[in-house]
């Protein structure tokens, strides 16, 4: 199998998987990092959501080769302690009901406050339609990325 | 009625005993099924239990730490965090200092741990409550004993004992002297005007692990040795295994086994991506069992059955045939729902590691005693031998009721002699469903001078029908002559309970036909169901399952708050009254026209659970299930084609997105009831809520389900566009 050097968190890894491994797949069982998570396989629910030079992607449609020499942050990379603007809104206003899908909302929404900084409504749900919540704790996840907003701001 | 609080009746010392703890501290085990259940039996010998025969905790350490194990599933729906608070308040700690750690649970020792029914709260109120507040008694008698006063002249206030002199001890001071004290027999609990932690918002106990993306659920689950393992099952219901070619497969780098059992195949290899491409390089050939059903077939047979005469029936009050014999007018409706996919955001998984010796097991389930039981038949294991420990689940709906996932994982690990994990694709967890069964109804009603005199509710379904709590629910005793009759068909289709069984999609199915019965007798429509409902009050009917007393008051609070009939110009109003699973709830829909179209855009909600536990989690649970109930009314279709589901993921089956969410508005009752619970009951009148706005709005009235497959039902007349 070839071995493909990627930089996630800001450290570099080196990972022997077959060509057509999906990130998320290398993520979660070769570098131990499940904070990103299976849901769909095909872009659909946005719980596989993480970073690459700052974009939200979805990495369970990306593969090795097309991230190597990006770099790619996770929901455990997004800060050390939990304390990044959007967690602390998130925290803030209790969102998770399973949970399941929350590092994912995340991480999209930091992507989206990262270059919108002063969101209007109609943003925020259209930055944050392609995540799939299926608790549907929609409600609160409009109100912590409205939170986070104005928090960082 | 028995609306009221189930019947609890236990001694303490049935359930509960204490231990100095080797670590310094002690430990207080309680069985809460023991004590909450009457029916349910004590231990055998309660002398010789050891704390592996109790199933929550309460650990207090020498420095006074509290550590609490919460002993039911949590899939969602918060008991992690609601049920301890229940022994918090009444152990009369700070929340803030509790550390609250999931039950390690094992199905051998710990009995009656399920999440179903929302019943947590509910059955665990009394018993949590008592456990806390006889801990707190035992540790002030300890306190009482040292200091030689009476314990009468002591009190607590987080985590201290004080006496009469102004004199104080920790908990943690005192500790070691009360796993020596005797049990006592009758302890007082907190009035509610004295709660510090029940009715307080109280955060997510899990609520760090998940921001920062810690492991906690199934398929994060790890152990050194463990292979996962990607299975085929037949393609259609009603197909099995006629033969395989598995060499493409095996010539998969890392493909490390192929293993099959009974109609299976399992594809083991180190790592997820490698297993399911394995599966993909089966070559299987599938041959067919039993017929091969499709929905139009369903949709024929579940007619035929509301046209047949063979039912069960329920429930009968009076004569309904009379009724209708001798009615001024009739209404006569069906309302269909097709097949539903629970599609837990995490899909199906589940570990096993069988060896000769003993089973271990972990993963997400909500029904961990029976499918222990069920693995041990089926490998011809004794129970005893088997540990199983629940992860924190991603999504329930009732899906994980159903073990079907752990025993392939059991099975596999025992063929292959391997520790495995089973992990359904998405794929997998949409075609190897357990669905909610296709449902119609029909409802007849008989309206005489002016009032409802008959009403005959019919149910057909596929492999089962209502459970029989239903038939008692509103409008039973509010109509003189009143039938319930049931049928289904036997399908090869796999079916079970999905959130809010039946009364999910009835519903939708009773509150539309209330609605057009207001119609046509020309009176108001929550005027119709109130008056409905002067009749069932101080009524002598045990089997009536709501108050008609607290039905009217979520009904006046919600015509109330939402501004039923004072709408602005614009906004179009729909209703629905509802009670299952123990809580009363009214919703009014607001529809608005949107480019031509009808949107939803608000529920206000109203909802009776007596006591809320905790308001923050309560909110969560109400605004999730309402968004549910809309999403899966709007857009929730499954068919079968032959036996083949026709959504494989969800780029062909539609969930409410963020952008369809309606904004929820929350009012709760506040009352003293004892609290009942909220992962289902906020589900039900969602639909019904949206069709009545909807047929406000356009003028057409649905009576199928999903609204979106019927377009031409959601079109605004012309003069609604202008402006």
């Amino acid at each position: 199998m070839p071995t493909y050097q990627i930089k996630v968190n800001g450290a570099s890894r080196s990972v022997n998987v077959s060509e057509d491994t999906p990130l998320l797949w290398i993520l979660r069982d070769h570098l131990d990092l499940v904070g990103a998570k299976y849901g769909c396989g095909i872009a659909q629910c946005g719980a596989c959501t993480v970073h690459l030079d700052g974009q939200a992607v979805r990495s369970c449609v990306l593969t090795a080769a097309q991230v190597e020499n990006k770099e790619i942050t996770t929901i455990e990379g997004l800060s050390k302690d939990g304390s990044h603007p959007v967690q602390q809104a998130w925290k803030e206003v209790d969102v998770p009901q399973c949970g399941y899908c929350q590092a994912g909302q995340i991480m999209t929404a930091a992507a989206f406050l990262d270059k919108n900084p002063n969101p209007e409504s109609q943003d925020i749900k259209s930055a944050m339609q392609g995540n799939l919540c299926r608790c549907a704790s929609y409600s609160r996840i409009y109100k912590a990325v409205e939170k986070a907003a104005s928090n960082m701001s | 009625m028995s609306t009221s609080k189930p019947t609890i009746t236990f001694s303490r010392r049935d359930f509960m005993r204490t231990s100095s703890l080797a670590s310094g501290g002690i430990l207080i085990g309680f069985n809460l099924f023991t004590a909450c259940k009457p029916e349910a039996k004590p231990p055998v010998d309660l002398a010789s239990l050891n704390y592996n025969d109790f199933n929550a905790f309460i650990k207090i350490a020498d420095n006074g730490a509290v550590t609490i194990f919460s002993p039911n599933p949590e899939i969602g729906q918060g008991v992690k965090t609601s049920m301890p608070m229940l022994i918090a308040e009444e152990l009369d700690v700070a929340w803030d200092k509790v550390l609250v750690e999931q039950g390690v649970l094992d199905t051998n020792n710990y009995t009656r741990q399920v999440a179903g029914g929302s019943q947590s709260i509910r059955f665990g109120w009394e018993p949590l409550r008592q456990t806390g507040a006889t801990a707190r008694q035992m540790l002030v008698n300890a306190a009482a004993s040292r200091w030689g006063v009476d314990p009468a002249e002591c009190s607590t206030s987080e985590g201290v004992i004080t006496n009469g002199a102004g004199e104080t001890l920790g908990y943690g001071d005192v500790v070691k002297d009360a796993a020596g004290m005797e049990v006592p027999d009758k302890v007082k609990l907190k009035k509610k005007s004295e709660y510090k932690i029940i009715g307080k918002d109280t955060w997510n106990v899990d609520l760090d692990k998940i921001v920062t993306g810690q492991p906690l659920f199934g398929l994060d689950y790890k152990k050194e040795g463990m292979l996962i393992a990607s299975v085929i099952r037949p393609p259609a219901f009603g197909q099995k295994l006629d033969s395989y070619d598995d060499s493409a497969a095996k010539q998969i780098e890392g493909v490390l086994d192929v293993v099959p059992f009974g109609d299976k195949i399992a594809v083991l290899a180190k790592d997820t991506w490698t297993a399911m491409k394995g599966k993909k390089a089966l070559d299987v050939s599938w041959k067919n069992d039993s017929k091969l059903e499709s929905t139009t077939d369903h949709d024929r047979i579940l007619t035929g059955l509301l046209d047949g005469k063979e039912f069960q029936t329920l429930r009968a009050d009076g004569d309904v045939k009379k009724a209708f014999a001798g009615a001024d007018k009739v209404l006569e409706r069906t309302y269909e729902s097709p097949f539903l996919p629970h599609n837990c955001l995490e899909p199906m998984n589940f570990y096993a590691d069988v060896r000769s010796d003993k089973i271990h097991l972990v993963g997400p389930i909500q029904t961990p005693e029976r499918t222990a039981q069920e693995i041990a038949e089926k490998l011809g294991r004794n129970p005893d031998e088997i540990h199983l420990e629940m992860t924190r689940m991603g999504g329930g709906f009732g899906r994980r009721l159903y073990g079907d996932f752990a025993l392939e994982a059991a099975e596999i690990s025992h063929k292959a002699g391997k520790p495995v994990k089973v992990v359904f694709s998405r794929e997998d967890d949409m075609a190897a469903g357990i669905y909610r069964p296709a449902i119609k109804y029909r409802i007849k009603a008989a309206v005489k001078d002016g009032k409802v005199t008959g009403y005959h509710l019919k149910e057909a379904s596929v492999n089962s029908n209502m459970y029989g709590l239903i038939p008692n629910f509103f409008p039973a005793g509010a109509i003189e002559n009143y039938q319930v009759d049931v049928a289904k068909h036997d399908s090869n289709i796999t079916t079970g309970a999905w959130r809010a069984p039946y009364t999910n999609f009835l519903a939708f199915a009773e509150q539309s036909f209330f609605d057009e019965l207001a119609e046509m007798m020309e009176v108001d429509k929550v005027q119709l169901r109130l008056d409905l409902l002067q009749k069932v009050k101080g009524t002598t009917d045990e089997r009536i399952q709501y108050s008609p007393e607290r039905m009217e008051e979520v009904i006046k609070t919600a015509v109330d708050k939402s501004g039923w009939g004072n709408q602005p110009d614009g906004v179009y109003q729909g209703f629905v009254n509802y009670y299952c699973h123990n809580s009363h709830v009214a919703e009014v829909a607001n529809v608005e026209i949107e480019d031509g179209m009808p949107v939803v855009k608000k529920i206000t909600c109203v909802v009776d659970c007596g006591i809320v536990v905790n308001p923050l989690g309560a909110l969560n649970q109400i605004e999730g299930g309402v968004i549910d109930g809309v999403g899966h009314a709007m857009y929730g279709d499954f068919a079968f084609e032959n036996g083949v589901p026709q959504s494989g993921n969800f780029d062909s089956y539609r969930l409410i997105r963020i952008n369809e969410a309606p904004e929820v508005e929350v009012h709760l009752m506040e009352n003293d009831f004892s609290p009942t619970g909220l992962g289902e009951p906020t589900l039900p009148p969602a639909g019904g809520a949206v069709a009545n706005a909807l047929k406000a709005a356009t003028g057409k009235r649905l009576y199928k389900q999903p609204f979106i497959k019927y377009p031409e039902l959601l079109t605004v007349p012309e003069k609604e566009i202008i402006g």
